[in-house]
């Protein structure tokens, strides 16, 4: 039998239907209205030029042009997201296991630590956590002005890592009081793709006569792994947005400079606006690179 | 307390090996296990069967501390098996076990599923590990997937690479939960070859298999749980034609009849 096996002809399908009109006909109605009720009846003397110049201006004396306080703040904000994030997962998978744990005090400790932080609101745990960090641990640590023990080519290369070097202090104390905050949630997303692994997995890895280290490690882990990574860099694209409040505790990221330039030059619209479209252009391209990466299966899909 | 020998005459002057001494287990107030006693001499090929929840794979899982126990011991050799980390780690590697669901780590290639073990726990060199593991691939006919990922095989051929990862350790005995239950019909016997040379190469077995036809070739001695108690212990020409209870007969009766 030689006969072609055709598909069926497709079906014609109408991609707008006339529910779509009707969407974007009222869409359309209510930017229509919005953009009325914002030059007619707010009476609000726009003013985006100026709020440009502080995103990038030009230095009078050498024509340079140079990051105004919305870079400064965007740099700031990814420097604490990707510092969060490293010290989150570290804290999140050290926890992550003590929840999976059989020691009865890590078991609870890892629990309490969770639980604290989820059912405390971010604010609030701000204020707390950033009085005792910074009037505790940082002394304690020896950490509050090291800025003054660095040699000149390490405080360079501090400053691209870390920020200005008079505001470090400020800047770890933002920063552990976010990688704690956000280690909690991390510390929920280990766990879960550890307890995904089906409990043949280690049996069978027991059964071979692996300490429960080399379970962990050769046998769980990896196969976990593929389960957390793509939460993970949801969580991560959250902690660029969570970063914010840290504006609280006075850390120079994008929302805190916001509120000066806002503050200075009383022009709050677009500023927030060019605020919002900053951490828009921040995590968006996160958020497709990321899908792109599960969709390919961190690269890594064999079975 | 029935003291229920194993002994067939052939194994009068073989050693005793797995010793089970009144062991029981509950889970809460179910009581899954109650006075196992049982003795596996070196060598011998003991059979398991019984209807489903009546502890046969809970029974065997208790030799190499999958699951714990609360009353009796278990003796490997004379000395009874402790549950500390270290020494769970030593009676692990001196029985093997092959699961129902095999149980392959599907992140590895079949290779590195077979080194694992002897790497990690007899720290032997990554160069002895792998002609180990090919010499098992070999044995269990499926060396040359040796590449592959566990997903990428049959079932039959993952409970085989399954059986020579256990295999690796060197065992002095192998226990069996259900190996051949979640395979197509048609892989079943190319298991169970595998494992009727391993038993005419004089591995130590306990095997928990409805295979009667497997038992009956192999079996040096047929064990019958129906409750969580060992119910019939027999020599398997006696076991199947003239089994000393009613239940151990009405059990044959039923999974014999077609």
């Amino acid at each position: 039998m030689n006969e072609t096996r055709l598909p069926p002809p497709a079906e014609k399908v109408r991609r707008v239907t006339n529910l779509d009109i009707a969407i974007i006909a009222s869409v359309i109605a209510i930017l229509v209205f919005i953009y009325y009720r914002v030059e007619h009846v707010l009476v609000y003397n726009w003013n985006w030029g100026l709020i440009f110049e502080y995103v990038i201006r030009i230095d009078e004396a050498t024509g340079d042009i140079l990051p105004n306080l919305f870079l400064k703040g965007v740099a700031m904000t990814l420097r604490l997201a990707f510092w969060g994030t490293l010290i989150a997962a570290v804290i999140g998978i050290v926890m992550g296991l003590c929840r999976v744990s059989n020691n009865l005090f890590l078991k609870i400790g890892s629990r309490l630590y969770v639980e604290l932080i989820r059912n405390i609101p971010p604010v609030v745990f701000i204020f707390v956590f950033y009085f005792f960090i910074s009037s505790q641990i940082i002394p304690l640590l020896g950490l509050d002005n090291i800025e003054k023990t660095f040699s000149p080519t390490t405080l360079a290369v501090m400053r691209v890592l870390f920020g200005p070097t008079e505001l470090f202090t400020n800047f770890l104390a933002g920063l552990i009081c976010l990688a704690v905050f956000e280690g909690a949630y991390i510390t929920e997303i280990v766990r879960a793709g550890i307890q995904a692994i089906g409990k043949g997995q280690w049996e069978a890895a027991r059964a071979i006569g692996l300490s429960r280290y080399h379970v962990l490690r050769d046998v769980i882990m990896p196969q976990a792994l593929k389960t957390i990574l793509p939460p993970l860099a949801g969580q991560f694209i959250t902690l660029v947005k969570d970063s914010s409040i840290v504006s609280l505790i006075s850390v120079q990221e994008l929302t805190f400079l916001t509120q000066d330039v806002s503050n200075t030059t009383t022009h709050f619209f677009e500023a927030w606006i060019v605020t919002a479209a900053l951490y828009f252009m921040m995590c968006f391209p996160l958020a497709v690179l990321f899908q792109r990466f599960e969709r390919s299966g961190m690269g890594m899909q064999k079975h | 307390m029935t003291e229920l020998s194993s002994t067939t005459d052939s194994n009068a002057d073989r050693k005793e090996l797995l010793k089970f001494n009144g062991v029981g287990k509950w889970y809460g107030n179910f009581c899954a296990l109650w006075d196992i006693n049982l003795t596996v001499h070196k060598g011998e090929r003991v059979v398991v069967c019984g209807p489903s929840g009546s502890g046969k794979s809970t029974m065997i899982r208790c030799v190499n501390l999958l699951e714990s126990y609360e009353a009796g011991e278990i003796l490997i050799d004379g000395s009874p098996i402790k549950n500390d980390p270290k020494s769970m780690q030593v009676i692990r590697r001196r029985v093997g076990m092959v699961f129902q669901n095999f149980n392959l780590f599907p992140h590895v290639t079949v290779l590195q599923n077979l080194m694992l073990g002897p790497i990690r726990n007899l720290k032997v060199s990554k160069k002895e590990a792998e002609e180990t593991a090919m010499h098992y691939l070999e044995k269990v006919r499926i060396a040359e997937q040796a590449k592959k990922y566990p997903s990428q095989l049959s079932g039959g051929q993952q409970q085989r690479v399954a059986i020579a990862r256990s295999l690796c350790m060197h065992p002095e005995a192998m226990l069996f939960d259900e190996p051949t239950s979640a395979l197509d019909p048609e892989m079943i016997s190319g298991v169970l070859d595998i494992m009727v040379e391993l038993a005419e190469g004089g591995m130590t077995m306990m095997v928990v298999t409805h295979e009667m036809g497997f038992a009956k070739q192999v079996a040096d001695t047929m064990v019958f749980m129906d409750h969580g108690e060992i119910v019939e212990v027999a020599p398997p020409a006696e076991f199947f034609t003239k089994p000393k209870s009613d239940r151990t007969e009405l059990f044959l009766s039923q999974i014999l009849q077609h």
